[in-house]
């Protein structure tokens, strides 16, 4: 087991390696345009700028740019802003909260709604109530983020609040630490708009899966033996059923914690995904790199997690 | 489960072939054939174009200021002049849905096609070969998905600035890993077949087993997965419009019309639901189309004992 950790930490680690090369090569070295001169401002002059460059390390030749900026990323430095001089990994850091709030909620909600609906899904499969819930998933699954969000903004906010109920706020984020019912009134609708996605893509995930582990042998031994049927739906087909479906919530839940671009924009949430647009927008490319990066750190980190849990549970895994 | 299918107490029907099998399958489903119509309807429209915007007589980058707009300078609502009514500069909205559905229509279908041929070639190489190549492919692959791709595709339209190649670019390079990496475990588990080593002992090269014996045990899945990629592809596509760094306007997206119109939604509710519903019927109907082909193609599908 231990080997087979390592053995995965060091796959991760190389691929994190690979993602930072690419991200210099992409970011850094291709980028239009000198980073000296954005950083140093328009009205600089040119002695300031070559002071700059030397600074920023610029003069130097690309491979030694290279070691520096490794060297910098391995002490977790992800360098300043070019826009407000602050840290890159405090800004990211600080915009965190947000992120983690939508990412947490919004995947809690979709599989709160699409396991159960799944496995019933699943148990009907074939009748009309199954086609039912495969219709419902399969539109949940076409509606893009932006148009889920654009839609609940006009019914929830703007129709609401013109009729005079104004239950939900147009957006902004409020910390669950200064007032929990303000959060929860805040994040309702962000984690409705990025659920129903989730829920369609999940209930046909967990149905199939479902299904799948209901035609296997070994539950139709259990059913022989005259076991009731709830003992073998949860008991004996229930879990192992459920081992993809938590693989990708992993997986899934690695990618929305590095920031979700188009729910925040809408939601005026205040978390990396709309760091991410804003430095895009400045050209603020020490911004864009560090939350490329942590996202992708975010990936890895849950690629591993999900591999070594699996492998706990399943010997095939780390043997094979 | 107690009652025991029908299909396994009647005699066997003839024998048809897959492809005979697959076609009467799908024929029968009757969400898939809505769903094909719809497709075929959104085809129709992206082919001809030019034609309807001709017979709307209203261009899709024209602004009409005087007769598309209120006085007070508010976007039309539906009627009898501007069908679906116009925009915030006083654009047809139908002319640009319709235009928008060619650019998109013509997107999804490059972007998908490329992908998934990146995506055969590659797996194929590595599934078949194995070994330096296929650790090489995994390995890639895995740099591509562990970017994260919005904020990737964000920042890189933004550095390389915003345009048609670019954005089809970003998308290819975001969806053809995926394909390679199924077509890979396909060939993986493919390959060990007897016809595959009956193939070789006849003589056959490496080209022609991979070409004339995997690919076609593989394609049905491969289909499938294409069909299901390109609603992937649309959203994609809309989603870098809607953030305003998919193809630059003033050319009409269903995304970018979304975009243009975001903040006048309290005067002007049809700017949004007309392409809203246009995007969902796309996106819709190639994942029930995808979803029925699956069916279709599965030997063990449940549907299929009905």
């Amino acid at each position: 087991m231990l080997r087979f950790i390592l053995r995965r930490t060091l796959f991760g680690l190389l691929t994190l390696w690979l993602i930072t090369l690419a991200v210099f090569v992409l970011f850094y070295m291709a980028t239009p345009g000198d980073p000296a001169l954005m950083f140093a401002g328009e009205f600089a002059t040119a002695d300031q700028i070559a002071m700059v460059r030397a600074r920023l390390g610029l003069d130097q030749p690309v491979h030694i740019q290279y070691l520096r900026y490794m060297w910098a990323l391995l002490h977790f430095d992800f360098g300043m802003s070019f826009v407000n001089q602050e840290e890159v990994l405090t800004t990211i850091l600080r915009r965190m909260p947000a992120t983690i709030s939508l990412a947490l909620g919004s995947v809690g909600i979709w599989l709160l709604v699409a396991i159960p609906a799944g496995i019933f899904s699943a148990r009907r499969s074939g009748q009309a109530s199954d086609r039912l819930i495969t219709m419902m998933a399969l539109a949940g699954m076409s509606f893009p983020t932006f148009v889920v969000g654009t839609l609940l903004f006009y019914v929830f906010f703007f129709l609401l609040t013109n009729a005079g109920f104004p239950v939900f706020p147009s957006g902004g984020f409020v910390p669950i630490t200064r007032d929990p019912g303000e959060w929860l009134r805040h994040m309702l609708l962000p984690w409705a708009t990025l659920a129903v996605v989730g829920t369609g893509t999940y209930t046909r995930i967990a149905r199939g899966s479902m299904l799948e582990t209901l035609n296997q042998d070994y539950v139709r031994t259990a059913r022989a033996k005259g076991l009731g049927e709830r003992r073998v739906m949860y008991k004996h087909a229930l879990p192992p059923a459920m081992t993809p479906v938590m693989t990708l919530v992993g997986l899934d839940l690695g990618g929305l914690l590095g920031g979700t671009i188009i729910t925040e924009r809408i939601w005026g949430l205040n978390g990396v995904g709309s760091l991410a647009v804003q430095a895009v927008e400045t050209g603020d490319l020490p911004v864009i790199m560090g939350t490329v990066l942590i996202a992708a750190l975010f990936v890895v980190l849950a690629n591993l997690l999900v591999d070594v849990l699996q492998a706990l549970r399943d010997p095939r895994v780390r043997l094979g | 489960m107690s009652d025991i299918p029908a299909s396994t107490v009647h005699p066997a029907p003839p024998a048809l072939n897959t492809r005979q099998r697959v076609i009467s399958q799908l024929l029968r489903d009757k969400a898939a054939m809505a769903a094909l119509t719809v497709i075929i309807l959104l085809v129709l429209t992206a082919i001809f174009a030019p034609l309807i915007v001709m017979v709307l007589g209203h261009g899709p980058n024209e602004q009409f200021r005087d007769i598309g707009l209120t006085p007070g300078g508010v976007p039309l609502p539906p009627g009898p002049n501007f069908l679906l009514g116009t925009d915030v500069v006083g654009r047809d909205l139908l002319a640009r849905l319709v235009v928008g559905t060619q650019i998109t229509i013509l997107v999804a279908v490059t972007c998908a096609l490329t992908a998934i041929a990146i995506g055969i070639a590659v797996g194929m190489l590595a599934g078949f070969r194995g070994g330096l190549i296929d650790t090489m492919l995994s390995g890639f692959v895995d740099v591509v998905l562990g970017l994260p791709l919005l904020i990737t595709a964000v920042a890189l339209v933004s550095v390389y600035g915003a345009s048609f190649p670019i954005m089809m670019g970003t998308i290819i390079f975001f969806t053809w890993g995926p394909v390679a990496r199924v077509v890979r475990n396909l060939v993986v588990a493919t390959k060990e077949g007897e016809f595959v080593d009956a193939a070789r002992m006849l003589g056959a090269s490496d080209l022609r087993i991979m070409v004339r014996e995997i690919l076609p045990n593989i394609a049905g899945q491969v289909i499938v997965y294409g069909s299901l990629l390109i609603p992937q592809v649309i959203v994609l596509e809309a989603s870098l419009s809607f953030l305003g760094l998919g193809v630059p306007p003033p050319t009409a997206t269903w995304g970018g019309i979304i975009a243009e119109n975001q903040t006048n939604y309290a005067v002007a509710w049809w700017t949004i639901l007309f392409p809203a519903l246009f995007l969902l019927a796309a996106t819709l109907a190639f994942n029930v189309l995808g979803d029925g082909l699956r069916d279709a193609l599965d030997p063990s599908s449940e549907r299929r004992t009905k």
